[in-house]
């Protein structure tokens, strides 16, 4: 089937929140400025027209509290979508995130789900500083209990977001907002794809191969499978050949894909947005190292440094992981 | 006072042009000398000033992401805070924080980008002065839509409890970004949440710089005799949207048309005529404060960009081994910081 309309990703995003909430009355969202705003980040445009300010909740700035009460109102079964304006505020409300969302459900013996979906905006490359720029992939992926989901193209956001709210576990969306479309924060081209108006689900756990190539496995995820794709159409000028796998979802984390690819490529190269130790670029070599040790023969790490990230142009611009850091370290392993 | 209050105006207005730089025709959020996001607080000066001016260097203040207007009424190095809005190398943060993240340890002043996070620090230095038994205090300004946070909430309890010195002080403009207050509390003022803390809590209903003068004189002299906290609400205004590039599709004409026939900076003016103060003394007033401004401003930009080999520095004070850190190689001395 061929699909005439591109959407960005945020539109792609909302589109699957509001066919979810028309076909399920269980389906409510709660967040601060996402009834007359529309989100800071786009993510529910559209929506309070439909479906009115009793299921697009705006909420008092009280992460704990309305964190929480989406963790209960799933436990009573409902469907409650709840944005964290920022990944970096998380701290606020950390105990009802890592130690109610996640982990009711093994406490319980499994007696308790909690089909909640928690959304977040992640990403810098626009000087917000050290407190409105993480991605912090790592931090959630880290303790159990929670999925977790990154997008990085319309079609994927999309699929991925109607998997989210039919999954009876607590999922943790975050979406890069380089890459939702916004006017005043520009994407690159690459997240904007040809979106199918019927519904469609992604699975979670199965990566998606950006692109094939024989002579290194780039692996990333969120705004740096543009970066990488990037790369790899520079490195293919001079004639290597890079295959780019988006993980899409970390939790669960198809470890599966990205071993076959090395065992094609023997070359393996992570890229992150997310710092440097204790995280995802480690979590993917040692799985590598574990299972493919023969077949490995060098890798690379492309991440955050591990310092906050600064304000200024010309630091974050050092820090973050750029398409030219992607192309050396894929040269490096060469 | 004022002067204060027109210092903040007019700095907001220069900051609004230059975060415009190159940011137009059409917005982008990262383009233009100053990216990143920027929250002005024109309309909230009165708050700023009626407080600050009670406070010395060694009284503390943390401020929220909306800090310009506290800053410069806490006495902050003019220079250093637009080196930092800049983010150049001899800004306050060596242009790692940027604007909602201000530290000026001269003056005791910090900032916190995170909604109502700057109130247990600022419990934590009224027990600091608790504990060595000096009389200094300690000030958190936090907005009307951060009080329903429990980083506010327990540190009213946490201060309360110790009778600690420290002042609250919430500016209510009406809004937390587009959600208007009667959409988030019941609680008429956030000077009312002191009764369940059994604390001293104040209103002052309308953004006039003398009226908050005098009741901050009361809630800032109770803490620095050893009385304990208070909860200060101040009414002010936003001139603005919530940052540079909010739409306001949320607010009505009347609303934003009310916010700017309410000025504070003409309420004091009038005040000062009353008193005896002529217009000329005033405007001579005004213009040291625009010169002043307009020398921060061109001092800033013609600081250095920080070498980008920085961005490993000062992540600790005490580097482990291993890891890159080094003494900045500028003398914050001869900065032309102005030492004030």
């Amino acid at each position: 089937m061929t699909v005439d309309r591109e959407l960005t990703m945020s539109r792609a995003v909302v589109e699957a929140i509001g066919t979810e909430m028309r076909e399920n009355d269980e389906v409510f969202y709660m967040g601060e400025d996402v009834a007359d705003y529309g989100g800071i980040f786009d993510s529910t445009q559209g929506l309070l027209e439909e479906f009115g300010y009793d299921r697009i909740m705006d909420v008092p700035i009280s992460e704990t509290a309305y964190l929480g009460a989406a963790v209960g109102a799933a436990q009573q079964g409902m469907r409650p979508i709840a944005e964290l304006m920022f990944v970096d505020f998380f701290g606020v409300a950390m105990d009802q995130i890592y130690n109610q969302m996640a982990k009711n459900t093994y406490m319980s013996g499994g007696s308790v789900s909690v089909p909640m979906v928690l959304t977040t905006a992640v990403g810098g490359t626009y000087s917000d500083a050290a407190q409105h720029s993480q991605t912090l992939y790592g931090t959630f992926a880290h303790l159990p209990g929670m999925k977790v989901v990154v997008p990085s193209t319309a079609y994927d956001a999309k699929g991925l977001m109607h998997n989210a709210i039919r999954d009876d576990d607590p999922v943790v969306y975050m979406y890069h907002k380089r890459l939702m479309g916004l006017g005043w924060l520009p994407s690159p081209t690459g997240p904007k794809t040809p979106v199918p108006e019927a519904e469609y689900t992604i699975p979670f756990g199965r990566a998606d191969v950006k692109r094939e190539g024989a002579d290194a496995t780039v692996v990333t995820l969120g705004l740096h499978v543009h970066r990488a794709l990037d790369a790899a159409a520079t490195l293919a000028e001079e004639g290597i050949d890079c295959e780019v796998i988006d993980l899409r979802t970390l939790v669960p984390l198809d470890r599966e894909t990205v071993i076959e690819s090395v065992e094609k490529t023997g070359r393996l190269v992570v890229v992150d947005e997310d710092y440097r130790s204790f995280g995802l670029t480690g979590e993917i070599v040692s799985s590598v190292a574990e299972e493919a040790l023969d077949a490995l023969e060098a890798v690379e790490r492309v991440a955050m440094p591990d310092v906050p990230i600064p304000y200024a142009r010309e630091l974050e611009t050092e820090v973050m992981p750029a398409a030219a850091d992607i192309e050396a370290a894929v040269r490096n392993v060469q | 006072m004022y002067a204060d209050m027109v210092t903040a105006r007019y700095y907001e207005e220069r900051l609004q042009e230059e975060y415009l730089e190159g940011k137009q025709p059409k917005f982008d959020i990262s383009a233009g000398p100053i990216p990143g996001e920027l929250h002005l607080a024109a309309g909230q000066e009165a708050a700023a000033v009626g407080v600050c001016h009670h406070l010395r260097d060694d009284d503390v203040v943390t401020a929220p992401h909306r800090p310009h207007h506290v800053a410069i009424a806490k006495g902050v190095d003019l220079n250093r805070m637009t080196a930092e809005i800049f983010g150049r190398e001899t800004g306050l943060g060596r242009g790692k924080g940027g604007h909602m993240h201000l530290f000026d340890p001269d003056v005791n002043f910090a900032c916190s980008g995170i909604i109502a996070q700057g109130c247990p620090p600022a419990a934590g230095a009224g027990l600091a002065a608790k504990k060595r038994n000096t009389d200094s205090v300690a000030v958190a300004y936090l907005g009307e839509g951060a009080v329903d946070q429990g980083g506010f909430l327990e540190s009213l309890n946490f201060a309360a409890v110790h009778d600690l010195p420290v002042v609250f002080v919430v500016e209510d403009n009406d809004w937390a970004i587009s959600m208007p207050q009667e959409r988030v509390t019941d609680v008429e003022f956030a000077s009312k949440r002191a009764d369940g803390f059994e604390m001293a809590g104040v209103h002052v209903d309308r953004d006039d710089a003398v009226a908050v003068y005098e009741a901050a004189a009361e809630a800032v002299g109770r803490a620095r005799d050893g009385n304990g906290p208070t909860v200060l609400s101040v009414q002010v205004h936003r001139r603005m949207g919530h940052f540079m590039g909010d739409p306001q599709s949320y607010r009505s004409d009347e609303d934003q048309e009310a916010a700017m026939d309410r000025d504070s900076i003409e309420r004091m003016a009038a005040h000062l005529r009353d008193h005896g103060v002529d217009d000329e003394a005033m405007a001579e007033i005004r213009e040291d404060a625009h010169a002043r401004v307009d020398d921060a401003i061109a001092w800033a930009k013609d600081q250095p960009k920080p070498d980008a080999e920085s961005a490993y520095e000062d992540v600790f004070t005490n580097p482990p081994s291993g890891v890159t850190d080094t003494e900045p190689e500028f003398d914050l001395a001869e900065t032309g910081g102005e030492g004030e």
